[in-house]
């Protein structure tokens, strides 16, 4: 009896929320022959809600502040331009949106971070389908909440560390989407620094000069199918916890401290499903605690994984160790970390049972990889005749290499990963 | 020279066991290539094969066949022959067989299976190591004249190259831990064709590895165009000194 008029109630609650909206909602044009010429002027007039539409052109017009809950869309990629001097974007209201920008050379100063969007304590915000080229910072976020970052597209073409900035760079910041972004060419590609809650997933950041991606005090994120590629020191992850990684794809980090993957300090993460590939060391964990390694696959790295004594309760399971050079490094004999089930292409036990599970004992610490872990230069070594001897003699009579450190049951066949 | 040179070559090939070395090689090659799936793998099998078994069929063949054909270097001595001509194609005819050999054994694989940078330094590499224990075994024959103790030297030298002198680098380096030995390393390897050319092959091979603190010294002198020819020079001249040694000695030497 009481439903018809709910759905009336309903109905006209909608319809005042449309015309309310509608109503209040106007739109800007900016560009050659448009009501407005400048973006500044634009902004002047709008209020909250509005939607400025930005027209192909060159726009200098120094540091853009955007102070009100408006939508700043770029009709083709009009180009905003910092001339080296300036902030591009500052956005300090809540709910702003961003769309379809080409911002170019923010000014470059290491006393102010300068970016080429930069948030300031605003929530809600939405930064997608922009183009970033020559930036000193990307886009940064401070003291931002649940604000997206989709789909942009940020270059630049740094030379030095100290004269670079990030690409995306979130600080003191909470429940971000960082998503199909695509970052090169900055210091680091993704930092996060005290940021939380936050999914970053389905980025690509190469040829970044420092790491692909970094963060430090950042709890409770999650990474999916990102691609880190071509960095100078690859991915360091530092001092957080609960972090999940799946299905990220981390390769080609080659170089005197390039990891795939740096863990220090970081504790009850997840860390699964992911591609380490042609890394001078795919993983490298120090400090770590309670890490759950499963399904991850390592292929062609030097070492796939350094496992370093201070380490505890480190799970790897199921994972693939394809051709690397050395499977697993480590520091010391004190073993707290478990290994199982995994697939290592340099087992040579049998299979009595035929339950795919080898019946003997895998060491993945070889001889010398503790020898060059104690004396650097025996890397002349690698690969002799001396070397491969010891390595025997060792895995018969396991004495110098840390005799916890085994896989009980390792697979016959490789995983379907 | 040449006629020398002919006979030489004949009577290597009538021993048969050159032949059977190049069927060894082939087969070895052909079922590492087969077999491993992963021609990374493979690549490697056939590393430790050219870096042990070449350098100790070349010597140790080289120098028997040396002393076997002690009458036949004494005839030929007895013409108008220079010394140094038969010695020279003593040395052509041997290494010349042992490439071939290598090259029809290995290097047939390779280009097959593997045509691709790492396998083509992997087969010069071969090549200068037939060239070099060729040389050392000239050498080893030509100054013991018993041929026990010649063979017996032969192997010890062998030995030596391809397993004591690392076991000595490794003893020197946990001595010498405290001191900054990466740079010495790069000199100390070049007293070894056999270390010398496991590094070459080994930095298109295993470049992940190589790029750690270490491997990037080695790597920034042998892996620049500059580097690699120092060392093909260095290996060029572990074939050629020990002949020059030998060449020396074999002119003044009472047959």
């Amino acid at each position: 009896m009481g439903g018809p008029v709910t759905m009336k109630k309903i109905f006209i609650v909608l319809l005042c929320c449309l015309i309310f909206k509608t109503g209040s909602t106007a739109i800007l044009k900016v560009g050659k022959g448009m009501p407005y010429t400048t973006i500044k002027s634009a902004l002047q007039a709008a209020v909250d809600g509005d939607v400025i539409y930005v027209y192909p052109g060159l726009y200098q017009e120094q540091n853009i502040i955007i102070d009100k809950r408006i939508t700043l869309k770029g009709v083709q990629f009009p180009t905003l331009d910092g001339e080296k001097k300036y902030e591009v974007l500052s956005i300090k209201a809540h709910g702003v949106w961003v769309e379809g920008l080409r911002v170019i050379r923010s000014g470059v100063s290491s006393i102010k971070d300068m970016g080429g969007i930069k948030v300031y304590d605003a929530n809600d915000v939405t930064i997608q389908n922009n183009i970033l080229e020559e930036t000193f910072f990307g886009i940064y976020i401070q003291y931002g909440s649940r604000c997206n970052i989709l789909r942009n597209r940020v270059y630049s073409s740094q030379k030095t560390e100290q004269q670079s900035g990030n690409g995306i760079h979130a600080w003191k910041s909470d429940s971000l989407q960082i998503s199909g972004n695509l970052i090169q060419g900055h210091r680091d590609g993704i930092y996060l620094e005290f940021a939380t809650h936050s999914n970053i997933t389905e980025n690509i950041s190469e040829g970044n000069l420092r790491y692909g991606l970094h963060f430090m005090f950042s709890h409770d994120n999650h990474y999916y199918a990102n691609v880190f590629s071509d960095n100078g020191a690859g991915v360091a992850v530092m001092y957080s916890q609960r972090v999940e990684m799946r299905y990220n794809v981390f390769k080609d980090n080659w170089g005197d401290a390039a990891y795939g993957l740096l863990l220090k300090e970081m504790s009850d993460c997840k860390i699964e499903n992911n591609h380490f590939q042609k890394n001078t060391v795919g993983i490298y964990l120090e400090g770590a605690s309670r890490i759950s390694m499963k399904e991850n696959n390592f292929e062609l790295n030097g070492w796939a994984m350094k496992l370093m004594a201070s380490c505890m309760d480190v799970n790897v399971t199921r994972c693939n160790f394809l051709s690397n050079t050395f499977d697993v490094g480590t520091n010391g004999s004190l073993v707290l970390n478990h290994f199982k089930n995994n697939y290592w292409d340099k087992y040579e036990g049998y299979d009595l049972n035929r339950n795919g599970e080898g019946d003997v004992p895998y060491r993945p610490v070889s001889l010398f990889s503790m020898v060059i872990e104690k004396n650097p230069p025996a890397m002349i070594l690698i690969r002799s005749f001396m070397a491969t001897l010891l390595d025997r003699t060792e895995k018969m009579i396991p004495t110098i290499t840390p005799e916890n450190l085994k896989d009980e049951s390792p697979m016959m066949k490789p995983l379907k990963l | 020279m040449q006629k020398i040179l002919k006979y030489v070559i004949i009577d290597i090939l009538r021993n048969k066991i050159v032949i059977g070395y190049t069927l060894f090689l082939l087969a070895i090659t052909m079922s590492i290539f087969n077999l491993e799936d992963q021609s990374t793998k493979g690549l490697l099998s056939l590393l430790n094969i050219i870096l042990i078994v070449v350098p100790l069929v070349c010597i140790l063949f080289s120098a028997i066949y040396v002393y076997n054909s002690s009458e036949f270097i004494e005839l030929l001595v007895s013409q108008p022959i220079k010394r140094s001509t038969i010695l020279l194609s003593m040395f052509t005819g041997l290494s010349f067989s042992m490439v071939v050999a290598f090259l029809i054994g290995t290097g047939i694989p390779i280009l097959l299976f593997e045509p691709t940078s790492t396998g083509i330094t992997m087969m010069g590499m071969g090549v200068l190591l037939t060239l070099i224990f060729v040389s050392v075994a000239l050498l080893t024959a030509v100054y013991a004249r018993d041929k026990a103790k010649g063979i017996g030297w032969v192997i010890l030298l062998w030995l030596y190259f391809s397993l004591l002198f690392d076991g000595l680098i490794l003893f020197i380096l946990y001595q010498f831990s405290d001191y900054p030995l990466e740079k010495a390393m790069v000199g100390v390897s070049a007293l070894n064709p056999i270390d010398l050319s496991r590094i070459l092959v080994l930095l298109k091979m295993d470049v992940s590895a190589m790029m750690g603190y270490t491997g990037a010294i080695f790597r920034n002198f042998f892996g620049t165009q500059y580097g690699f020819w120092i060392a093909i020079a260095v290996m060029l001249m572990w074939a050629f000194i020990p002949l020059f040694i030998t060449l020396r000695k074999f002119k003044r030497k009472d047959l």
